[in-house]
């Protein structure tokens, strides 16, 4: 009775399933409601929860609740931890989730919210989670070692060495799309920049605070510091209506790149009780109370879509990011549908606690499927908005035009209907002189997400406060993605350069931090710079750097994950791995093919740089021809490397398969739990 | 009612371990320490020393 019951029920979901994404992918005309996006999405996380990821755990992994984990095995208090299976859920949870899942879709929404909505749903389903899943387990069954040390004993030394190198490129790149996107969230804008500046005093009082007053009172310091921030989002209101303040707090994006610069710097040569750590218990607390609140206010308010399904920018002629839906849309979303980068996650500290298992699938496919909802709802913010003035936040003046008539004429050209009055009553609206040109995907989600909460909470009143709420928000989490990013990049290279000058690995001996602290904020600096100084925004070319670079770890991955699939004689069910890395090979080659060679100078570097060869040869123009060469070269650089890793591996999987090699598996032998033992 | 008390008491457990509460628990209990200045600057500087860094995404 029970299993007819179920049958019932799972087949009511999937009939629900199909109604709700038939709905989002076949309805034109007239808006939809947003509650239809949230149908679908849950009820395909649900199905591919229940049936796909338990596919996988019995069939390919057979997850084993009577094998010690190395939580168990080589429990020391420290690192290795048995931890209740939803504790280590919201730990991994807090930890795989950035501002890369609401930067990218609100970007990828100029295509229509229907291909990032797609992509988002079929890419955490069948990629994303799957990765993550695997990769945790296959690090938990190797004492919880990383990617890196995986990739180098299951595929080989080359295997170690670019995923070594990815990782840091990806660092790199990451940490100056994500300065990027705040010097354009804050620029000349005295509100948010007064409100982003006064966490950091806060940040301080909190170190000291915990330091001296009430050592290790995380949370209760947390909730002083929230009290605080909510204080300087008012104060930030009082700041731009002072003439004197808003001289001080209005800064150019060139002066805001700069402090940014100071800021990282010194946030990783300062101890990291005092900074660092208070300002990301600030950022993950706000993090987890913003996602929570912004999911109630879209099933509250349920807005319409006014976007429509499919714009006429797939063919390529974005304004927001040149390219066409394939590739671009599935490297332009990263996180949300597959990041490499969680793989590094997924082999750090989250193999190290779980307790069993068997418990890996509710923590890695579960906790991906949670980060792939807060894209959708990203999507959902910058859908809300009606499409003129999303594009006129969204696009740089380089392309839409200098001037407010400029830019609405030349987006009412395109079929997205706005006016210059329509942006002053917004602007005015949310506090900001202008909304023009506000590249970067942050104000765009901040103007969405203040949108939806004005309509169930305060109204149109109080919608500057609740866009400079979700600016801060945003703000404060790449601000710490920025510290702990440096910091750990930092790490890497001292760990490097200890290769050379043994010295130069210890992490706290001065010379070596501020050595390695400039060479790494100077390479991001250099790339921020780049971005500001770019006519076409710096996100055109930025993010999708970011995006190759990221899925292109995420291919290492699944290379990792298919070489041990195979030679744990799985090798039927290698599909399962095999597939996201072949389509994530299709993407990521034929986006680094189009940002290298492509003849349309708006999308490829080498183009762009003879377009502008071809002009007046002038200090600017010369930096800029650089930067196009610099870029196209580390897209080559990237795909270069990824490629050697993608013949070693289809080397390794031939050789296994044909039983030329012979098959060594890295994993720790089996040991009984004690845990079963104990509770039996 | 339990159940909720139990949701309550995870959800605890949860913020107690991304806030660092539980390692430096784990931290005073290991070392024999009462908690203090003193203690969490060792607690400090026993992370920092560390090999383990906790990467945060993207």
């Amino acid at each position: 009775m029970s299993k007819l019951l179920s049958t019932f029920a799972w087949g009511a979901v999937a009939a629900l399933g199909a109604v709700a994404v038939g709905v989002v992918a076949l309805h034109r005309g007239e808006p939809i409601s947003t509650l239809w996006l949230v149908a679908a999405a849950a009820c395909c996380y649900a199905l591919g929860f229940r049936f796909y990821s338990k596919f996988i755990a019995a069939r390919i992994l057979a997850l084993d609740a009577l094998r010690a984990t190395p939580a168990e095995r080589l429990e020391n208090g420290r690192d290795f931890v048995v931890t209740n299976k939803w504790v280590v859920f919201g730990q991994h949870f807090a930890a795989i989730a950035g501002p890369g899942p609401l930067v990218g879709p609100v970007l990828a929404a100029q295509f229509g919210y229907l291909p990032g909505t797609l992509w988002v749903l079929a890419g955490a389903v069948f990629a994303g989670c799957v990765q993550d899943f695997v990769i945790l387990l296959f690090s938990v069954r190797r004492d919880g070692k990383s990617i890196t040390e995986m990739a180098r004993e299951e595929i080989g030394r080359v295997g170690g060495f670019v995923a070594y190198g990815a990782v840091i490129a990806i660092l790199i790149i990451i940490l100056a799309v994500a300065a990027l996107v705040v010097v354009n969230a804050l620029k000349d804008s005295p509100w948010g920049t007064f409100t982003i500046a006064m966490t950091i005093p806060v940040a301080l009082l909190m170190g000291v605070y915990l330091r001296r007053i009430r050592p290790g009172k995380v949370l209760e310091v947390s909730v002083f510091g929230f009290i605080l921030v909510l204080l300087a989002i008012w104060g930030g209101q009082w700041a731009s209506q002072s003439a004197a303040m808003a001289r001080v707090f209005s800064l150019q994006a060139s002066s805001l790149a700069i402090l940014l610069i100071v800021y990282g710097f010194a946030a990783s040569v300062l101890p990291v009780w005092l900074l660092l750590a208070p300002r990301g218990y600030l950022s993950t607390f706000v993090k987890l109370g913003a996602i929570g609140l912004l999911a109630v206010g879209i099933v509250v308010v349920h807005p319409a879509l006014q976007m429509p399904a499919l714009t006429r920018f797939a063919d390529g002629t974005g304004p927001v990011f040149a390219g066409k839906i394939f590739p671009f849309a599935f490297i332009t979303i990263a996180c949300g549908a597959i990041s490499g980068f969680h793989s590094l996650i997924s082999s750090g500290t989250t193999p190290k606690l779980i307790a069993r298992e068997t418990e890996a699938r509710m923590v890695g496919y579960g906790a991906m499927m949670a980060e792939s909802a807060v894209a959708i709802m990203a999507i959902i913010a910058a859908c809300v908005l009606q499409p003129g003035i999303y594009f006129a936040i969204n696009s740089p003046a380089g392309v839409v035009g200098g001037t407010p008539a400029a830019a609405t004429a030349t987006i009412s050209g395109w079929g997205f209907p706005v006016t210059a009055s329509d942006m002053q009553t917004l602007a005015h609206a949310v506090g900001e002189q202008t909304l023009f040109n506000r590249t970067g995907g942050a104000p765009a989600f901040a103007v969405g997400m203040a949108h939806i909460f004005s309509q169930s909470l305060g109204g149109e009143r109080v919608m500057g406060l609740w866009y400079h709420f979700a600016v801060m928000f945003e703000a404060l989490f790449i601000l710490t993605l920025l510290d702990a990013g440096t910091r750990t990049a930092r790490f890497m290279i001292q760990e490097a350069l200890s290769h050379i000058y043994q010295p130069m690995g210890w992490t706290s001996w001065y010379p070596s931090i501020l050595i390695t602290s400039a060479m790494i904020v100077g390479v991001w600096g250099y790339f921020l710079w780049q971005g500001v100084k770019d006519p076409l925004g710096g996100i055109n070319s930025l993010w999708p750097l970011f995006g190759i670079s990221n899925q292109l770890l995420a291919a290492v991955a699944l290379c990792v994950a298919t070489t041990i699939i195979i030679k744990m004689h799985r090798a039927k069910y290698a599909l399962v791995s095999l597939a996201p890395l072949a389509w994530l090979v299709a993407v990521t080659f034929t986006a680094a093919w189009h940002k290298v060679l492509d003849p349309d100078p708006h999308v490829g570097f080498l183009a762009q740089a003879r377009v502008l060869a071809s002009g007046p040869a002038t200090a600017a123009t010369r930096r800029l021809i650089f930067n196009n060469r610099l870029d196209a070269a580390l897209t080559a650089i990237f795909v270069a490397m990824v490629t050697l890793v993608l013949i070693e591996s289809v080397r390794g999987w031939f050789g296994v398969l044909s039983g030329r090699k012979e098959v060594r598996l890295k994993e720790t032998p089996f040991v009984m739990t004690r845990l079963v033992e104990e509770q039996g | 009612m339990t159940r909720l008390v139990k949701a309550a008491r995870i959800l605890l457990a949860t913020l107690r371990e991304i806030f660092d509460e539980a390692a430096y628990s784990r931290f005073l209990g290991r070392s024999q320490m009462v908690s203090s200045p003193a203690a969490y600057a060792a607690f400090w500087r026993e992370r920092e020393s560390s090999h383990e860094r906790r990467p945060k995404c993207c």
